[in-house]
């Protein structure tokens, strides 16, 4: 057994039980950041504040949320956002998170794209990374069920009949996940435990495996320098903050996320209270009927993309296509072959790339949305069509690049 | 080195509020036909040029029009012949109590509604005379005078009995408006009026059973039971009901709906009673969001010197 001392303070006692103080020499004071980062470096914190008030809200809601068809909808409608103090508050900002954190998402992993963050060591952010997104659009898609609205109703079984995997006609499979020919009472009940349990526990998980794998090989930088972490380190702590080339996490770069949360909190909170619709989509707020399908069904806007890619095909090719976007970013550190780790505007082609994917990507986004008529499905078809071949491509192009 | 900073948020900045623009306005502009408002104005009616007189007009309401037929007009103390369910049962919907009609409705809009309920409604796509399909509301033919004379002296007399303008309640205006095939469950009110609180479960299940036989009439005479209310100012918004009452055609072309005829006062109070049942706590929203705007704000500024403290060691 170790030898423990009587303590001479809280702080001292703490320390011979948990050792607090390597703990946050560990996880913030002697967590060396490269000084060469923007803004964009701070959307990992932006994350986790949306993830926090994601968090918080949803306990609230889960008080007062009944998972029944018959009172799901009026637990929602009329308890929550009437009855309870407050409850449209945490509802509005429930549902306006779920949103903008795909948003944030987004910019995050076009960060990491622009600047070949997932390359040299850190081929594990990336996927850990991945492996989130995917978790968050289960975790949004139960929770768009939840207010069993027209949307859900429609949503859900559009989206479980694609397990049916078009010519292979699993209806059996489907039936399964459902737990009923149609989404009912059985349905409900999983993707609310989805939602509040196992969904959850998996993004927790997975955060605590991005966070661990970003340990080893360090944040990346904005210019793609090689940077000898132990050296830099040592000239910080023996004094030289303004020559080393690293700082500390906290308070150094800390202080610089704050900054960037605080702007963002405004932009949140402006949505939540007074431009709130584009997250909350009106059709949701007609109570689920499945005798009645809307005029237009859609998912929301950041399943669109993936969603125009299974569409303007036949069935089974389609669903091909809709895996192949499924997967294929997760494999992107071993389709780029490039030995170049820096921003994509030096690497030629790749820039290119870059900056076409993400154009094309919003082009889906927006044929997603918009009804497959006359020119939409064809431009919709186009870049779904674009989307495969830049995929197809960039193994190609990246293993021209030359070592700079 | 120079600061890129300014140039990836004008970057990140442009390439959301396209991708916004592009998912919402546009896409729900190609989605949903706009349609103005016409001002209540109810422009294909013609006018009438004639001046009511309130007394005559009382003397053919309650006389020749023969209006307290199916009628109630409790304010003149005239009651109901029927009760709600039993009226529906006979006309497909309960005639509604005319004390308030002079004011919720546009008075150009009552006088046609009097002259040929099926044109004023815009439902002759249904009842179409000529095929023997007769609007439950029987058409006035006159009492022997100036038929348009006639008509706007039944306008002032209603117009003369019903409260001011000012006293009309959102409430009132649901409920005259659009209360009698409309359900407002949030708000407590079946179409054959507001739920009493029962004392005992079988007078409840009494009421409902009144209720439920009250929407079986209904389902029958519109082809469909007409929607609860309670979310359709965020189902629909204001825009769209306020467009669609006015003229229900426009968007549904064909519907069983009838143009309500409402002015636009009391249509202002429709969408208040809306409101209240569907967006209850929009004055808590906009006081709290000004709060945390502020304490959001004030954060910022804090968070932003803090940061130029530290990082001044830095540089």
């Amino acid at each position: 057994m170790a030898h423990f001392e009587k303590a001479t303070s809280v702080k001292d006692w703490l320390n011979q039980r948990l050792a607090i103080e390597k703990v946050e020499k560990v996880m913030a004071s002697e967590y060396w950041i490269p000084k060469n980062i923007n803004f964009l470096w701070a959307m990992g914190m932006v994350l986790m504040i949306t993830f926090i008030l994601l968090l918080v809200s949803g306990i609230f809601l889960l008080m007062y949320y009944q998972p029944n068809v018959a009172t799901a909808f009026d637990s929602v409608n009329y308890t929550i956002m009437r009855e309870v103090g407050f409850g449209w508050l945490w509802r509005h900002i429930h549902g306006v998170a779920a949103s903008v954190v795909f948003l944030i998402i987004y910019i995050h992993m076009f960060t990491g794209i622009y600047y070949g963050s997932y390359k040299k060591g850190r081929e594990m952010i990336w996927i850990s990374g991945m492996l989130l997104f995917i978790t968050f659009s289960a975790e949004a898609f139960s929770g768009y069920m939840l207010p069993w609205g027209q949307m859900s109703y429609w949503a859900g079984m559009v989206i479980t009949n694609i397990f049916s995997l078009g010519g292979l006609h699993l209806d059996g499979l489907v039936e399964w996940i459902r737990g009923d020919y149609v989404p009912a009472q059985a349905f409900l009940n999983r993707f609310f435990m989805l939602h509040v349990l196992l969904l959850p526990l998996a993004i927790l998980g997975l955060i605590g495996l991005h966070f661990a794998a970003l340990r080893i090989p360090h944040v990346n930088n904005q210019d793609g320098e090689e940077i000898d972490f132990d050296a830099e380190a040592q000239k910080y702590l023996a004094g030289d903050k303004k020559g080393s080339k690293v700082m500390r996490f906290a308070n150094d770069f800390m202080s610089k996320d704050m900054m960037v949360v605080g702007i963002y909190l405004i932009f949140f909170f402006y949505l939540v209270f007074y431009h709130y619709n584009f997250a909350m989509d009106p059709v949701n707020f007609d109570p689920a009927d499945g005798l009645k399908t809307p005029a237009h069904i859609y998912p929301e806007w950041y399943f669109l993309w993936s969603y125009e890619i299974l569409r303007p095909f036949s069935v089974n090719i389609g669903l091909i296509a809709f895996g192949f976007a499924q997967v294929i970013f997760v494999l992107l550190p071993f389709l780029d072959r490039s030995p170049n780790t820096v921003p994509a505007n030096r690497r030629g082609a790749f820039g290119i790339w870059f900056w076409l994917l993400l154009v094309d990507m919003i082009v889906l986004t927006a044929m997603g949305k918009l009804p497959p008529e006359g020119a939409f499905s064809t431009i919709g078809l186009v870049a779904a069509l674009a989307f495969i071949a830049l995929w197809i491509a960039l193994p190609f192009i990246t293993a021209k690049e030359k070592k700079l | 080195m120079k600061n890129k900073e300014p140039i990836i948020l004008a970057v990140v900045v442009f390439f959301t509020l396209v991708t916004y623009y592009l998912v919402e306005p546009y896409a729900h502009g190609v989605m949903h036909k706009h349609v103005e408002s016409e001002n209540y104005a109810y422009d294909d009616l013609p006018a009438i040029n004639k001046t009511g007189d309130a007394a005559r007009g009382k003397d053919l309401v309650l006389g020749a029009g023969a209006c307290t037929g199916c009628h109630s007009i409790e304010v003149a103390g005239m009651p109901a012949p029927m009760d709600p369910v039993t009226a529906a049962s006979s006309y497909g919907v309960n005639p509604p109590d005319l004390s308030n009609a002079g004011v919720i409705f546009d008075g150009k809009f009552l006088a046609n509604l009097i002259k040929n309920p099926a044109h004023a409604l815009m439902v002759e796509h249904k009842f179409d005379a000529s095929k023997g399909q007769m609007h439950p509301m029987t058409q006035f033919y006159g009492a022997g005078g100036d038929l348009d004379q006639e008509v706007a002296d039944m306008v002032a007399y209603l117009q003369s009995i019903a409260v001011e303008q000012e006293s009309v309640t959102p409430a009132m205006a649901y409920e005259n408006a659009c209360g009698r095939c409309h359900a407002l469950k949030y708000e407590n009110w079946t179409q054959i009026g507001t739920k009493p609180s029962f004392k005992y479960k079988k007078d409840e299940l009494a009421f409902d059973i009144k209720v439920l036989e009250y929407e079986d009439s209904i389902t029958k005479y519109m082809g469909k039971l007409p929607p609860d209310l309670s979310m359709y100012i965020r189902s629909r918004g204001e825009h769209y009901i306020k467009t669609f009452v006015e003229n229900p055609q426009n968007y549904l072309h064909g519907t069983a709906m009838p143009r309500v005829g409402i002015n636009a006062e009391s249509m202002d109070k429709v969408i208040e009673h809306l409101e209240d049942a569907g967006d209850t706590k929009r004055e808590e929203r906009a006081s709290v969001g000004a709060n945390v705007m502020m304490f959001t704000i004030i954060f910022a500024i804090f968070a932003l010197l803090w940061k130029k403290q530290v990082w001044r060691d830095l540089h």
